[in-house]
């Protein structure tokens, strides 16, 4: 009885009903693009969106716009902003981004810093605000998490051959470029979805963890992307159990129980955890 | 073999496979890749490749050689249509390359993520993306193509197995599969034989000998003068500019490879003249007796 309190007890709570409805959206969505992204190796530049997008969301929350519009601009600017840095070939890409990633986000905390309720808002934007998740929040997160999924179904096999060989893609005369920008504009709305849930300083984790210990579970994409999924959304709701439960924020609750998770995979995975690769070369 | 849609532009009558003229491709030196500088060429800049001309008849198999930084893999970028020559123009069937999708690129083995997770099979299905189009899925008859095309390389055992389970052989047959499927008329390798042992590169040449019979055009980049001076028609001897290209016998000749070459050959006194070249970024050196 003892566990299936533990279990029930925060069910009584509907804003602990919203945070896991979210989470587990998010954790979802998240880790499918993540899968993309650490199959491009994209983690520091899905990280540097993460941040750059936060002028533009700081100008939405202060006119009252979507934060999704705030987002997208900035995001657009973004992958802009580092092609034109690097295609004069002065400065490496990486650079680029992390001049880019620094700027942007000092931007955005300057501009949050003018008002009022700064260190409460600066907060949640960087951990985010799981526990304050509304119900138009909800419907917001679903919506665009329907959207970002449906456009990863809808390019399933163009988004896998630019991901694999992209002269390839170019040599089946596929639109590169549109698919890059989109698969850019993909990663900025799922960061708008995971705000309130983790928080910028935290997202990288959710697009890159989940997705890191599926690929040592999995041999095909489509499985890679289910089984992602499925670690996404149990860290969801891990984490907020864990919140509840230890009382401890709930982003980085998250966070952590998909670390765990990675961790755990990382050891035993079959045939390629170091738990097995060690017992395998004893033998 | 089911014929393949080719789909992209219709092929220009008489119009040869490949036709080169006066390209030139700018290197942008400081950076890590190609770049169109040309308003900045004399400072420091240098031609990846410099007035390149030729062509190519369907059907032919040209085997183009030449030292480390010859630009060979800039070249076949070039005709695929990844990079832009700063100068001069690229024709296949008579159009821009960009208007095919029936020109087939095999990267090098180091430019593949081995630990990609994909299956054989997959990868093979990857050359009919282009066909299939946008918002449709595979049908059967693109699974019928991707079966037969891992037939003919040999490898239809394989088609269920992730790409980085198999050896370094059969992962380019698995390549060549996926450009039957794509349906190419022009095939393009670049270092194909690179790190293989002589029965992977048999099966190779055998693979690339069946496709005589589809006037398939080849061109594969290559180290081994010997492989390229027994097997294909015609050889390029290609060091930033095309130092001879023709018959093997007329271009695999001492002076070409002198020229090709330059410092990094030695000629071995013996009873029959031997030319070793050794490339400095090899661990193998190259073997030829002229």
């Amino acid at each position: 009885m003892e566990l299936i309190g533990l279990f029930l007890d925060p069910l009584g709570y509907s804003f602990v009903i919203r945070a896991l409805l979210a989470a587990i959206v998010v954790g979802i969505v998240c880790s499918v693009l993540g899968t993309y992204i650490v199959l491009q190796g994209m983690a520091f530049f899905g990280d540097a969106l993460a941040h750059t997008i936060l002028p533009g969301v700081v100008v939405a929350f202060l006119l009252g716009w979507p934060l999704a519009i705030g987002a997208l601009a900035m995001g657009i600017l973004t992958a802009l902003g580092i092609g034109a840095l690097t295609s004069r070939g002065m400065i490496k890409e990486d650079t680029a981004i992390g001049v880019i990633f620094a700027g942007f986000f000092a931007l955005g905390v300057a501009l949050l810093s003018v008002t009022g309720n700064y260190t409460i808002d600066l907060a949640h934007f960087l951990f985010g605000n799981l526990l304050g998740v509304s119900t138009t929040d909800l419907i917001v997160t679903l919506l665009l998490g329907g959207i970002v999924l449906s456009v990863i179904f809808l390019f399933y096999k163009e988004f896998l051959v630019i991901s694999f060989d992209p002269i390839l893609a170019t040599t089946l005369r596929l639109p590169t470029g549109f698919l890059r920008y989109l698969l850019l504009v993909l990663i900025a709305v799922t960061i708008v979805v995971a705000l309130q849930v983790v928080g910028i300083a935290l997202m990288l984790a959710m697009l890159v963890t989940p997705a890191a210990a599926a690929s040592l579970l999995t041999r095909r994409l489509p499985s890679m992307m289910l089984v992602a999924a499925f670690i996404g959304a149990i860290s969801g709701v891990t984490g907020i159990y864990a919140s509840f439960h230890l009382d401890i924020a709930t982003g980085p609750a998250v966070v952590l129980a998909a670390s765990v998770i990675f961790l755990i995979v990382f050891l035993i995975a079959p045939g390629r955890g170091v738990v097995w690769t060690r017992v395998r070369s004893q033998v | 073999m089911t014929r393949l849609k080719t789909g992209g532009v219709e092929h220009v009558d008489n119009a040869p496979t490949l036709e080169v003229s006066d390209v030139s491709v700018v290197y942008a030196s400081g950076t890590n890749g190609l770049t169109s500088m040309s308003s900045r060429l004399p400072d420091g800049n240098h031609y990846a490749l410099e007035d390149i001309s030729f062509r190519v008849d369907a059907g032919r198999q040209v085997a183009v050689v030449g030292p480390n930084g010859a630009g060979k893999s800039t070249l076949f970028k070039v005709i695929v249509g990844t990079i832009k020559p700063n100068k001069g123009s690229v024709n296949v069937f008579g159009h821009d390359p960009d208007c095919h999708i029936c020109i087939a690129y095999v990267p090098q083995r180091n430019q593949i993520d081995w630990a990609f997770p994909v299956t054989v099979e997959d990868v093979v299905m990857m050359g009919r993306v282009g066909q299939i189009g946008l918002f449709r899925w595979p049908r059967r008859q693109d699974w019928q193509i991707v079966r037969e095309s891992l037939d003919r390389v040999h490898a239809s055992h394989l088609a269920k197995k992730q790409i980085g389970e198999l050896s370094g052989g059969q992962q380019q047959r698995v390549f060549i599969a996926r450009a039957l499927a794509q349906g190419a008329d022009l095939l393009l390798m670049d270092e194909p034989f690179s790190g293989l042992d002589a029965p992977s590169h048999d099966a190779i040449l055998d693979i690339l000998g069946s496709l005589r019979g589809d006037a398939v055009t080849v061109m594969v980049a290559t180290h081994d003068l010997n492989l390229a001076g027994e097997y294909f028609d015609l050889v390029m001897l290609l060091n930033q500019h095309i130092v001879a290209y023709g018959l093997v016998d007329e271009v695999l000749t001492s002076p070409n490879l002198m020229r090709a070459y330059g410092g990094h050959m030695h000629v071995v006194e013996g009873q029959e003249e031997s030319l070793m070249i050794t490339d400095s970024c090899c661990d193998h050196g190259e073997e030829i007796t002229v």
